[in-house]
């Protein structure tokens, strides 16, 4: 069973007396260790697909699979718990707690999962070591550089183990040196540690990382294309 | 599963980071407590008083006495005839079954004199109940007799004043000191009474045997008089059937037909003295209530900060949601913030309360007393103030929708 699966998958938003179609009749499923990216122009319903998959929003009809549970009968809590566990999400504006240091925004996802404090700081620095950042771990995030932050958000995506990781536009604050950088930290994870990675991105060259791209546009899907030469470049 | 150590942590950061704003949301709560123990200790000083001063009175005190006559139409006050006498005094310890102890007065005021030394004193005559009555202990030496009060002994016991202007350092017992020039033997001291509820000096007091006071030294217009007659009640709940006894037996003493007037007044002074300290009590209540309105002032403080607060951190909670954080945790969060701010506060205003009563009472000569429960009720309500004003934040911020608590800037 795919990992992701998206039965006919539609949302729509109430807009005063307008209801918009974000999504209409979205299929698609994504396999454990898959590399994808989103593409579509803004308005395309890429985000707001984002937000199902990542258990942030609920779709208003059709069937969300996650890991073979459906989404769609959760409540809140059993939401929070889901991401939790199964999902890690890197965002374009990093999204790490001001004034809390890099290996307290690690240890965040941990302290919702209750695990106890030595368990906590040695699997956040052992992250934080995976992701290239060991001796910074107590730098606040106003102390590092865009890279190195969106780095401790990759480390708080991957300290829960989550399968997935959910990454919306990784690269979009980052300079083309550092984008390259995140890009080829995201290609290890994938190849490394089996690591689902969702990219949604509107940039090519952020997408040719991936070896999978589907395009939104007006809330469908209009391309879903794997692509053989991702890997190998990654590996060059 | 919450991890409240965790949560604790998380909130106690967020209160550092704005360490200014923290300190004056608690100030609101620091006033609050400590106005409220302030408050209290003021309040319960100043009961304490008046309690100490009744008991100083004795307790289930009845007091008899003479006159309210009708002299042919006209109405005389209380205590302008004499009409009780010593006989009254012993059929009320005999036939009253509510009375434990009576102590007729019959007094003048003379100059006592031992040596060289001389001054001037209210000189009681009464019975040896006198010291039941009033519940006055003896500092040294006896008290007079049964068989003193019907010998008519020329024997004293004199208050802690009469003690210190007579005698200074000397030990008066076995001394004579002379009032209108009759030499008598002092045989007891009175332990120190303070002063009254009136403000009178209650140790300026000598007490010599009732029948000595009659006979030899003040007189009196018809044989065994008294002024007044104190009676002390078996119990509290025995005062009002003394005082009904009392009456009975006097009326029937005195021949008071059906509708004449009695030519006595029982009065229970308890009562007047309760009445006072239920006043100061109600007083208490009142300076507590104005208090606790600061404190709830200060718990609205709290509200109105942790409102902004949970409007400034939309972000912060979002980020928390999106990671896995469920309804309570961040409630926890927010309550634990609110109730750390109303905690602490209450900490600090414990001690302001403690430091204000005691200036309090150095500067202004209040007596004030801090009670354990008092500091108990400050601090455990400034803790409910901070959980009941703290959740409606918390509430507002567990319902926050991740995907635009995320996209809020």
């Amino acid at each position: 069973m795919a990992l992701i699966e998206a039965k006919e998958i539609s949302k729509v938003y109430r807009l005063g007396d307008i209801n918009v179609n974000a999504l209409s009749n979205v299929t698609l499923s994504i396999e454990r260790g898959e590399f994808v990216a989103i593409m579509g122009a803004s308005g395309s319903g890429k985000s707001t697909f984002m937000n199902i998959i990542g258990c942030l929003d609920k779709p208003t009809a059709g069937q969300y699979l996650l890991d073979g549970v459906a989404v769609g009968n959760l409540n809140r809590d059993e939401l929070a718990e889901i991401r939790n566990k199964k999902i890690g999400f890197v965002f374009q504006g990093f999204n790490l707690l001001p004034r809390t240091s890099a290996i307290e925004n690690v240890e965040l996802p941990m302290l919702y999962d209750g695990f106890p404090y030595q368990e906590r700081r040695e699997k956040a620095i052992e992250t934080l070591r995976i992701v290239g950042l060991e001796s910074r771990e107590h730098h606040l995030p106003n102390q590092l550089s865009g890279g190195q932050q969106q780095r401790v958000a990759i480390a708080r995506a991957l300290v829960n183990k989550a399968p997935i990781i959910l990454a919306d536009e990784p690269t979009g604050n980052l300079d083309t040196k550092t984008s390259a950088e995140i890009m080829e930290l995201f290609v290890r994870l994938n190849r490394d540690s089996n690591i689902t990675v969702i990219l949604v991105t509107h940039e090519p060259d952020i997408a040719a990382y991936s070896r999978r791209t589907i395009r939104f546009l007006d809330g469908r899907v209009v391309s879903d294309e794997l692509k053989k030469s991702a890997r190998k470049r990654a590996e060059d | 599963m919450i991890n409240i150590p965790s949560t604790i942590k998380i909130s106690l950061r967020a209160l550092k980071v704005n360490k200014m704003r923290s300190a004056l949301t608690m100030l609101g709560i620091i006033i609050g407590v400590g106005a409220v123990i302030t408050m209290l200790a003021v309040g319960r000083g100043a009961s304490q008083k008046v309690s100490e001063q009744i008991a100083s009175i004795g307790s289930n005190l009845l007091i008899i006495l003479p006159g309210a006559t009708t002299a042919g139409g006209v109405r005389m006050g209380a205590g302008t005839q004499p009409t009780l006498t010593l006989g009254d005094a012993e059929a009320i310890t005999k036939e009253c079954p509510s009375v434990s102890d009576v102590a007729p007065d019959l007094s003048g005021i003379a100059q006592v004199v031992y040596g060289n030394q001389n001054w001037s004193t209210g000189i009681r005559g009464t019975t040896p109940g006198i010291l039941r009555v009033r519940d006055w202990p003896l500092a040294s030496g006896r008290s007079f007799t049964e068989q003193d009060v019907k010998s008519a002994t020329k024997v004293c016991m004199l208050g802690q004043t009469v003690v210190e202007n007579l005698f200074g350092s000397i030990d008066p017992i076995g001394k004579i000191v002379r009032m209108k020039k009759v030499p008598f033997t002092v045989i007891g001291i009175l332990d120190r009474k303070g002063q009254s509820p009136m403000g009178q000096d209650q140790d300026d007091v000598v007490y010599i045997p009732v029948t000595t006071a009659q006979k030899k030294l003040f007189g009196t217009t018809f044989p065994g008089m008294v002024r007044v007659i104190m009676v002390k009640a078996k119990t509290m709940e025995d005062l009002k059937p003394a005082e009904k006894q009392i009456t009975d037996l006097l009326k029937q003493r005195h021949r008071i037909r059906l509708g004449q007037e009695n030519d006595f007044t029982v009065r229970n002074l308890t009562q007047v003295m309760q009445t006072a300290e239920q006043a100061t009590r109600v007083m208490t209540i009142l300076l507590g209530a104005i208090a606790s309105v600061s404190l709830i002032v200060g718990g609205i403080g709290i509200m109105n900060i942790m409102l902004v607060s949970v409007t400034e951190r939309t972000r912060e909670i979002g980020i928390r949601m999106a990671i896995g954080a469920k309804t309570w945790d961040i409630r926890l969060q927010f309550i634990i913030e609110a109730l750390t701010l109303s905690l602490m506060g209450g900490i600090i205003g414990i001690v302001i309360g403690l430091t204000g009563s005691e200036i309090l009472s150095i500067i202004a000569g209040w007596p004030t007393i801090v009670s354990p429960l008092s500091i108990f009720l400050a601090f455990g309500f400034s803790g409910l103030v901070g959980i009941f004003f703290g959740f409606y934040p918390a509430y507002k911020a567990s319902l926050l929708n991740p995907i635009e608590a995320l996209r809020y800037e």
